[in-house]
C-alpha cells in the first residue's frame, strides 16, 4: 500500500478504470437525419432505458452502469423543468445541459475515488438539420460537439469507422437506420456472431429505438417501437442483403479485429476516440 | 437555488435522490419559485388592509365549460378577462393542454390561474419524464387539488383561482370532468359542468341541450351555446366577436390526445350559434314536455 500516489498517477488510473469499463460495454449510435435525430442501441431490456427525453426537443442518451447514468439523467430533466419554469421554454438548450453535465462529470472524476462510468450523449432536434445539435460527454467531463452523428461506449472506434463511410447528410429516417445497424453489427460480432458472413442477428426485441421527431410538436422524443421497429429493421436488413458482398467482406474483417480488442478484462484496451481529451 | 449540504453546490439538489414531483423538488431545493410561497407571503402582509379590496382590481378569467362526448370530452372558454367593470383583454386563453390526454382551464385571478396551470404543466410533465409513464387520471385530479389548496392563503385574500380539469381516461375510452373548490376538494362531475362567472347559465344551457352520447361536433355546438347563453346574462363573459374574429377557444380530448380547435373552425361553430340567433335570440327551444310522457300533461289541467 503506497503512501503517496501521484496526482498524474491518480488520474491516469482513474481514466484507465472509468475508460476500460465503457469500452466493455455495447457501443450505441446516435445519427442526425432528415426526420430528426435516431438513436439506436442493443439493450434486450425494455424497462432500463439508454435514451430518454429531458425537454421539449432534447433527448439523453447514456451508455455504462445503470445506476450512475440514471441519477444523470434525472438530474437533467430537473434541471431542465427548473430552467424552463423559471425563465421560458426556449430558454432550455442542449448546450445548457451539456455544460451542466460537464461540470458534473468533472467534479465527479477529480473529487471522488471512483470516476463515473458512463458516456453521454445530449442531443437536440433543431427546426432544420443544420439546426441539431449533439454533444458527447465523456466520463472525465469533457464535452465534443459532434455533426451527423456520434457513437457511444463499446468499441467506438470500429463502429464510427462504419459510419464515416456510409453516413452522408440530409439522410432518410430509413438509411440512418440502415446504416446504422450495419455499424453496430460490424463493430460488435465478436461475441455472439463467429459464424462468417458479418451475420449479426438483430431482431427488434434487442434494440432500443427512439427519434427526436423534427416534425412534431410539443414533445418531439418518442420511442420507436412494435411494428414500425420491425419495418425498419426489415427494410435495413433486406438492403444490407442487396450490397452482400461489399457488406460480408467489411463485417468479417471488422468482426475479427472486434475479436481481438473485445476481450473485456485485458489491459491496454484500445483507446475509443474522444476518451481522452 | 441554495447551497447544498453534501458541498457540490449548484450540483447537488439536481442530483440528490427523491421523489418524481417537480413541486417537491421545487419545495426542498429552490422554494422562492413556487409561486404559492410567495403568494401566500404577499398576500399574508397585506392581510391588515381590507381583504379582497386589491383583489378585485386583478385580471379576471371567467366562465369556462366543458361536456362529455363520445369517446371524450369537449372543453371551452370565452375570451373576455376583466378587472370590475373593466375589459382588460378580448383575446385572453383560458384552456389549456396539461398533457397529452388532458386539459385544463380556470376561473378567477388570472395571475394565480396561469400560475396554478404552468406548474401543473411541468408537474405532469416532469413525473412522465422521471417515471417513463404518466400519472393515472385520478393521479393528476388529486395532484392539481393539492395545488389548489396550497393557494388557501391567497384565496382567503381575494386571489381566488379555481380549475376545471379534463381528461381522457385511456382505460374506460371515455372523458371525465373534474371541479374544485378553494379548498382543494376535487369533485367529479358527469356529463358537463361550468365553472366562473357565467358558469350559472352556462350550466342551464347545458341542461336544456346536452343528450348522452353526443358526438363530438354536436357537444362543440352545444358549449358554443352555453358560452353564448353566459355571454348574454352575465357581462363578464364575452360573447364571440365577429369583428375582431375572436371566438372561444375549444378543444376536444380524445383517444388521439388534446387538439385544440384552429380558430377558423370555433369561428364556424360560433356562426352557426350567432345566425341561429338571429332568428331565435334565446336560442334553441328545447321541448316543454318530455316526449313520450307529455300527452298525459295535458290532463292536468281543464281545457279552457
Amino acid at each position: 500500500m503506497p503512501f503517496y500516489v501521484s496526482p498524474e498517477q491518480s488520474m491516469k488510473d482513474k481514466a484507465d478504470y472509468a475508460r476500460k469499463a465503457i469500452s466493455r460495454i455495447r457501443s450505441g449510435v446516435v445519427i442526425a437525419c432528415d426526420a430528426g435525430i435516431l438513436f439506436i442501441a442493443p439493450n434486450p431490456s425494455r424497462a432500463l432505458r439508454k435514451f430518454s427525453e429531458i425537454y421539449d426537443r432534447i433527448a439523453f442518451a447514456a451508455v455504462g452502469r445503470y445506476n450512475e447514468f440514471e441519477v444523470l439523467r434525472k438530474a437533467g430533466v430537473r434541471y431542465a423543468d427548473v430552467t424552463g419554469f423559471q425563465y421560458d421554454r426556449q430558454d432550455v438548450t442542449a448546450r445548457g445541459l451539456a455544460n451542466y453535465y460537464a461540470q458534473v462529470l468533472g467534479t465527479f472524476f477529480t473529487d471522488s475515488p471512483k470516476p463515473y462510468e458512463v458516456e453521454l450523449v445530449v442531443a437536440e432536434v433543431g427546426k432544420t438539420a443544420d439546426d441539431d445539435q449533439i454533444y458527447r460527454i465523456t466520463f472525465d467531463g469533457s464535452v465534443a460537439d459532434e455533426r451527423g452523428f456520434v457513437v457511444i461506449g463499446g468499441q467506438a472506434d470500429q463502429v464510427a469507422a462504419v459510419l464515416k463511410e456510409q453516413y452522408s447528410d440530409g439522410m432518410t429516417l430509413a438509411g440512418a437506420f440502415t446504416v446504422a445497424i450495419a455499424a453496430l453489427g460490424g463493430g460488435q460480432v465478436k461475441g455472439e456472431g463467429e459464424a462468417g458472413g458479418g451475420r449479426s442477428e438483430i431482431t427488434a426485441a434487442q434494440l432500443e429505438v427512439a427519434l427526436l421527431d423534427r416534425g412534431r410538436a410539443h414533445r418531439a422524443f418518442r420511442r420507436l417501437t412494435g411494428t414500425r421497429l420491425e419495418s425498419l429493421l426489415t427494410e435495413a436488413i433486406s438492403g444490407k442483403k442487396t450490397e452482400a458482398i461489399a457488406e460480408a467482406s467489411t463485417g468479417d474483417e471488422s468482426g475479427e479485429n472486434g475479436d481481438g480488442a473485445g476481450e473485456a478484462g485485458k489491459p491496454g484496451t484500445p483507446e475509443t476516440p474522444g476518451g481522452t481529451k | 437555488m441554495g447551497a447544498d449540504s453534501d458541498g457540490r453546490g449548484l450540483l447537488g439538489p439536481f442530483l440528490s435522490a427523491g421523489t418524481s414531483s417537480f413541486t417537491d423538488f421545487l419545495a426542498a431545493a429552490a422554494p422562492e419559485l413556487l409561486p404559492y410561497a410567495a403568494g401566500a407571503a404577499a398576500a399574508g402582509s397585506s392581510a391588515s388592509g381590507a381583504p379582497g379590496q386589491f383583489a378585485r382590481e386583478l385580471t379576471h378569467g371567467t366562465t369556462i365549460v366543458a361536456a362529455a362526448c363520445e369517446g371524450g370530452v369537449v372543453m371551452a372558454g370565452d375570451r373576455r378577462a376583466t378587472a370590475g367593470n373593466m375589459i382588460m383583454q378580448r383575446d385572453i386563453d383560458k384552456v389549456f393542454r396539461s398533457d397529452e390526454f388532458s386539459g385544463i382551464g380556470f376561473a378567477g385571478v388570472a395571475g394565480v390561474g396561469f400560475e396554478l396551470v404552468r406548474l401543473f404543466q411541468v408537474e405532469l410533465e416532469h413525473y412522465e419524464k422521471l417515471e417513463g409513464h404518466a400519472l393515472s387520471l385520478e393521479g393528476k385530479a388529486n395532484r392539481l387539488a393539492s395545488f389548489v389548496r396550497g393557494n388557501i392563503g391567497g384565496a382567503m385574500q381575494g386571489l381566488v383561482a379555481v380549475p376545471l380539469f379534463c381528461g381522457y381516461d385511456e382505460d374506460t375510452g371515455a372523458g371525465r370532468i373534474f371541479s374544485y373548490d378553494v379548498a382543494g376538494g376535487w369533485y367529479e362531475e358527469h356529463r358537463f359542468h361550468a365553472i366562473g362567472s357565467g358558469s350559472v347559465f352556462a350550466r342551464g344551457a347545458l341542461k336544456k341541450l346536452y343528450t348522452d352520447g353526443m358526438s363530438a361536433a354536436d357537444t362543440v355546438l352545444a358549449c358554443m351555446q352555453a358560452l353564448y347563453d353566459a355571454a348574454d346574462d352575465d357581462s363578464a363573459t364575452g360573447g364571440p366577436d365577429v369583428t375582431r374574429r375572436l371566438y372561444p377557444v375549444v378543444a376536444t380530448i380524445t383517444a388521439d390526445g388534446f387538439e385544440r380547435l384552429a380558430d377558423e373552425a370555433a369561428g364556424e361553430y360560433a356562426r352557426t350559434v350567432i345566425e341561429g340567433r338571429m332568428a331565435e335570440p334565446d336560442g334553441p327551444l328545447a321541448p316543454l314536455r318530455t316526449a313520450g310522457t307529455g300527452n298525459g300533461a295535458g290532463n292536468v289541467l281543464p281545457p279552457g
